[in-house]
């Protein structure tokens, strides 16, 4: 079929489906294993696979460490003279960096073969989906406070809110899409689905170089990233990444 | 008793100009006197005196009136005035002044008062302050990004200044100059603004009672990086108008060129009144997000904003017959 076709693939999207298909089957090994290598392996390769897999509590960990930060602040006051502004200053940043460092795991796959890192891009996803809406959150609860009618002026009139806003919207249907189940349903729609993820990281750089006075060097570094995620993205890399990406994955797996 | 510098201003020492004749009408078709008997006839020391916990680095100040505009709102504290602003010639991050501004030199100081005027030339800030006594006042400020605080100001009344190098009846307009000084400002490398910094007022803008040219804070003197040694304060304008560092004074006739609003005049005004009813193209101005108060407070921040900042008794009709959305 062809969802397992992709999945067995060495392309891009596809493995993510497969990911926790094979870590559910190292325990009792009830699913067809997507990877052939994978069915294969021995005990050293297994040690190998789950110390990947091993990474990814360790990984979601460290995702979060910047709201363990922020509640360490709140619970020590120290988030400085405008708290408020703080806290959705942090939050931004860390939804942004996350949804860059989920378009960042395809080039990287393409520039070391790392293969594997696919492993870790739902979490990152859902990561960044996670903080955008704690940024949200704090913008409605805290910051707005009594003044909610507010909300709605503020999405249409304000550029760099309607473009946030929407931003956060549009990731949620790719939120709700990433579970396997979801994956398997839509097929090939899936991967159209997602590609919504482009737009969203445009956005999302728009709302935070919209949203400043004078000084855009900082918003421009992320800019910078973005553009350059978008460079590696472009036929001419992609297509001879691949290429060596097809001759060195295999030799990989022997 | 004391008696008020500035009813002895206003009796005595101004050229009769038409701009403050009109000034002087309109302020007493305000009640604006009585703003004066208010601020002109108790002599205490400063009731902007931090709290206990605070410790205010800088030389303490003799201040000889007072005016309380807050209307009991908590003031903020002297460590959030001081460490959270805009000053960009120290860095654009609200922490950047008070953390960059330890080598600046607010001594010696001087400043050029030039164009239409009768006495022009440079002065030492000794000489500019001699003749005045030191006021504090307790003004709300109210920052274009829509936050605000509550700031017992020390300094003299512009206008009062002002009139000493009587100024001529072409004198429409008043620009400041901030000093320019890029190995003391690290900021200044950086052209996130047209450097040196620029602002102007109208000239009833500058004589208003209100505005002031501050010397010092929390009854000391300013830290650096609060705008040290004379910094303007017009309450009822957005925070950006009030020009720090000031180094030359000029009178004009023509509306001065002023930095924000080269920046973008779409968004910064040369007027720039506080006024919730004209939103930035970035921010509503409808609310604002209060910074005062000893404690931490994540909610209930947010409060309305008033016209003029909560002074349009006393500035609203310096603008009638203005259409304050064409002139922002």
């Amino acid at each position: 079929m062809n969802r397992i076709d992709n999945i067995a693939s060495p392309r891009i999207h596809a493995p993510a489906g497969g990911q926790r298909r094979a870590r559910a089957g190292s325990g009792a090994n009830t699913h067809p294993s997507p990877a052939p290598s994978l069915r294969a392996a021995g005990r050293g390769r297994r040690l190998f696979r789950d110390r990947v897999a091993a990474f990814k509590p360790l990984l979601f960990a460290l995702c979060l460490l910047p709201l363990a930060a922020l509640a360490w602040d709140i619970w020590h006051e120290a988030l400085g003279p405008d708290p408020v502004a703080q806290l959705e200053h942090r939050s931004g940043d860390w939804a942004l960096r996350l949804l860059l460092a989920t378009l960042a795991i395809t080039p990287l796959r393409r520039l070391t073969g790392w293969n594997k890192a696919i492993r870790f891009r739902r979490m990152l996803g859902l990561f960044a989906f996670f903080y955008v809406t704690v940024h949200l959150t704090i913008y409605l609860v805290v910051d707005l406070g009594g003044f909610w009618s507010q909300l709605l002026t503020e999405i249409a009139k304000r550029p760099y809110i309607t473009v946030g806003f929407t931003a956060w919207l549009l990731l949620i249907p790719l939120a709700l899409t990433s579970t396997n189940a979801m994956m398997r349903r839509l097929g090939r729609h899936w991967q159209r689905l997602h590609k919504l993820v482009y737009l969203i990281a445009v956005l999302a750089v728009l709302h935070f170089l919209w949203l400043v006075k004078a000084d855009h060097r900082e918003p421009a570094i992320y800019l910078g990233v973005l553009i350059v995620l978008f460079l590696l993205r472009l036929p001419k890399f992609a297509a001879k990444r691949a290429r060596t990406l097809a001759t060195a994955a295999p030799a990989q797996n022997t | 008793m004391h008696r008020s510098f500035r009813h002895n201003a206003i009796a005595s020492t101004i050229t009769p100009e038409p701009v403050y004749q009109r000034r002087r009408e309109v302020l007493q078709l305000l009640g604006l006197g009585a703003l004066g008997l208010a601020t002109g006839c108790r002599s205490e020391t400063s009731s902007g005196m931090p709290t206990a916990t605070e410790e205010i680095p800088g030389k303490n100040l003799t201040i000889a009136h007072r005016l309380d505009t807050s209307g009991g709102e908590s003031r903020t504290s002297y460590k959030d005035a001081t460490h959270y602003n805009n000053y960009y010639e120290f860095g654009t991050g609200k922490g950047d002044p008070a953390a960059h501004s330890g080598g600046f030199h607010a001594q010696p100081w001087s400043v050029e008062i030039a164009g239409h005027a009768e006495v022009t030339g440079r002065f030492t800030l000794e000489d500019i302050l001699k003749p005045h006594a030191l006021e504090e006042r307790i003004y709300r400020m109210r920052c274009v990004e829509a936050w605000s605080m509550v700031i017992p100001w020390v300094g003299i009344p512009l206008g009062d200044l002002l009139k000493r190098f009587k100024p001529t009846a072409q004198a429409k307009y008043v620009a400041f100059t901030t000093v320019n000084r890029p190995a003391e400002m690290p900021g200044l490398s950086y052209p996130v603004l047209d450097w040196p910094y620029r602002e102007g007022l109208r000239i009833d803008e500058a004589m208003h009672p209100l505005t002031i040219l501050a010397t010092g804070m929390y009854g000391h003197e300013l830290p650096n990086q609060n705008g040290a040694p004379l910094r303007l304060v017009v309450p009822w304008k957005y925070g950006y108008k009030g020009i720090k560092a000031i180094v030359k004074i000029e009178f004009t006739e023509s509306q001065p060129k002023t930095t924000w609003n080269q920046a973008g005049p779409e968004e910064y005004g040369f007027y720039s009144n506080v006024n919730p009813e004209v939103d930035h193209p970035r921010w509503s101005q409808k609310t604002e997000r209060r910074i005062a108060g000893d404690g931490f407070s994540l909610l209930g921040n947010r409060i309305a904003t008033k016209p003029f900042n909560g002074y349009a008794e006393q500035v609203a009709s310096l603008y009638t017959g203005m259409d304050l959305r064409k002139y922002f």
